[in-house]
């Protein structure tokens, strides 16, 4: 296994209280394999993944807990400076906003050649070279003559590529994508999820694509970790949870998608808000948005159940719902 | 950028005019010359007559700043009550400022800068709570009472130095008035610094930066520096001009003979020529810093394009 999260746990220590961001997080993803974290805002998904790179905020955040097996090495246990070693070199995380992520003032050229020079111990001259090289690589046209231009002189879309380019840089064995195309039009939206796929089967790279927009998820997933206040609800691979979800909170969502064959009747919603990360319920978190709530959902949190559909159905499916089956079979 | 730097030294004329005729007037209307010029008694009325009309002051003000002006352009800014050029007062006193300004200047720069650097990325730490309390001090503490101090305790007390600095004013003389005169500049800088620094610390380039595997004083130097010294750059540079005219206390207590000592002779016995040229050629130096720091602003930030 390329990447293997156990149980992860993370706090942030605010003037209110404990925020508790990640409660037990567990996730694995293989050499080629693209597994899709999907969540609302302040589901924690952002947060694990940065937790997983090393880039989280320490204080006020805090790893409590568990393990992030990285080609077998426990990365939580090394030293900063080893762990900065296979920052960029060996996992690479992809940013939302290209804009704000990319440094005003320095060209892209030299964001780019950056990487070379760190951890290749490459010249300027060359380091150059191989920005053009990338540049070319994500399909920048004119490459050689936009080098040394800075990052607001590109459009959206080219940041963006700029950004991919530079996660790519080194080769890495695993890329982290946090929500890659939310900041970008619906059109160039396509291209750019269309090149970052195509690049990972190129390089047979690990990738998590982190997103809480499920139309982006269905091209290039292979499995799905849906995650709520800090916690998976259901993992599965994606063809299944699309055809019948097994956690109320998956089938809240894939009903909120807008369809043609709706057009005229209003769209569904899960009612309620997410929950306050100071103060989750007790219980499963979804409990006081759950349509399905029993007694047993409002005192006791759900373990990760096994899900089998039907005897030789796809394995590794899971959902932490008490009434998985019928939420499977309603 | 040729066509901006054009359009800004053209802006540059009506602002030198009113300046500098704002200061004539004062000058000229809020006390009489030849009164001050014969000290603590009645001038004599005929040798005073002579005297206006030979200074031209017998003619109407408007006129008066007309022939100052056409004198400045040609170079020539007058002679002083005593006998002595202006010109030859300048030629002795900026030097002098300008060593002083540059001593001033480089300590605002390494230690405001090295402050602000360390507060900034440990913000609420005891450093920074320190650092942010010393600096309110050296802000609220006048210029007068920090130089007086600082004299008293370096040059009088422990005698490091001298408490008066010589006539020729070289540069090791004026490493201490340099510091007193950077005080409250230096405070400044350090807390720009610090709002600067701590502010782009959370930037989401910084956090590209350290995602990309950099090493820790790589994302401090090249990426977070560089972003947070524009607003910095921009106050040192304006405090140039500021720093080459408002050193009139200093220079008093330390016994420079640089512009600002000139200044308040001048102010003191109303030398108009000596008062109206220095202020003339201190509204050119506050006009070209402003230029500049304009210009090394786009320098810095490439988002900035004058056209």
């Amino acid at each position: 296994m390329l990447l293997e999260v156990r149980d992860l746990q993370v706090e942030f220590h605010t003037r209110d209280g404990v925020a508790r961001a990640v409660n037990g997080v567990s996730y694995a993803v293989d050499a080629g394999e693209t597994l899709a974290v999907l969540g609302e805002s302040g589901s924690g998904k952002s947060v694990t993944a940065q937790a997983v790179m090393g880039i989280l905020d320490m204080p006020p955040g805090r790893i409590t807990g568990g393990q992030v097996l990285f080609q077998g090495r426990d990365l939580l246990r090394l030293k900063e400076e080893q762990r900065r070693r296979i920052r960029g070199a060996e996992m690479a995380m992809i940013f939302q906003d290209a804009l704000s992520s990319l440094n005003p003032v320095l060209t892209v050229g030299a964001q780019l050649g950056e990487m070379f020079i760190v951890h290749r111990g490459m010249s300027r001259k060359q380091a150059r070279a191989k920005a053009v090289e990338l540049m070319d690589r994500v399909r920048i046209p004119a490459a050689r003559e936009r080098v040394d231009d800075y990052p607001h002189q590109f459009s959206g879309g080219m940041r963006q590529r700029i950004m991919i380019a530079m996660a790519l840089a080194l080769e890495p064995s695993l890329i982290i994508a946090d929500e890659p195309t939310t900041a970008l039009d619906v059109t160039v939206q396509a291209q750019v999820m269309d090149l970052l796929a195509e690049l990972r089967r190129e390089l047979n790279m690990g990738l998590i694509l982190i997103t809480h927009d499920l139309g982006v998820v269905a091209d290039v997933a292979d499995r799905i970790a849906v995650m709520y206040a800090g916690r998976i609800v259901e993992t599965a691979p994606v063809y299944e949870i699309y055809r019948a979800p097994a956690h109320p909170y998956t089938r809240g969502l894939l009903r909120s998608i807008p369809r043609l064959d709706q057009k005229g009747r209003e769209l569904y919603a899960i009612k309620g808000l997410p929950p306050n990360l100071l103060r989750i319920p007790p219980g499963c978190a979804f409990n006081p948005r759950c349509p399905m709530a029993q007694d047993v959902c409002r005192t006791e949190v759900p373990p990760l159940f096994e899900v089998a559909e039907a005897p030789g159905a796809a394995e590794g499916r899971r959902s932490a719902c008490y009434f998985w089956e019928e939420t499977l079979h309603g | 950028m040729g066509r901006y730097v054009i359009r800004r030294l053209l802006q540059m004329i009506p602002v030198f005019i009113g300046a500098t005729l704002l200061i004539f007037l004062m000058v000229n209307v809020m006390g009489d010359p030849i009164a001050g010029l014969c000290g603590e008694r009645q001038c004599d009325p005929a040798t005073e007559a002579r005297l206006r009309q030979e200074f031209g002051l017998d003619q109407p003000v408007w006129q008066q700043y007309l022939t100052y002006m056409g004198h400045v352009f040609s170079g020539d800014f007058g002679t002083a009550f005593n006998g002595q050029k202006v010109i030859d007062l300048m030629a002795s006193a900026f030097p002098v400022t300008i060593r002083l300004t540059i001593v001033a200047i480089v300590f605002e720069i390494i230690i405001g800068i090295i402050f602000g650097v360390i507060t900034g990325l440990r913000r609420g730490r005891p450093v920074d709570t320190s650092v942010l309390l010393l600096t309110l001090v050296v802000i609220a503490v006048p210029t007068f009472v920090t130089g007086l101090l600082a004299q008293l305790v370096f040059g009088v007390n422990w005698q490091l130095i001298r408490p008066s600095v010589s006539p020729a004013a070289p540069f090791d003389e004026l490493i201490l008035p340099g510091l007193v005169l950077a005080s409250v500049s230096l405070a400044y800088v350090t807390r720009l610094t610090r709002t600067s620094i701590a502010e782009n610390a959370r930037s989401d380039y910084v956090r590209t930066a350290v995602a990309k595997g950099l090493p820790r004083h790589r994302v401090i130097t090249r990426h977070l520096l560089r972003n947070s010294l524009i607003p910095v750059v921009t106050f040192i540079g304006t405090d140039i001009g500021a720093l080459m005219g408002g050193a009139i206390v200093t220079e008093r207590i330390f016994n420079i003979h640089g512009v600002g000592f000139q200044l308040y002779q001048g102010i003191l016995r109303q030398n108009t020529q000596t008062v109206v040229g220095f202020v003339t050629v201190l509204v050119i130096v506050f006009l070209v810093a402003n230029l500049l720091v304009d210009l090394l602003y786009a320098v810095l930030d490439p988002r900035i394009r004058y056209a």
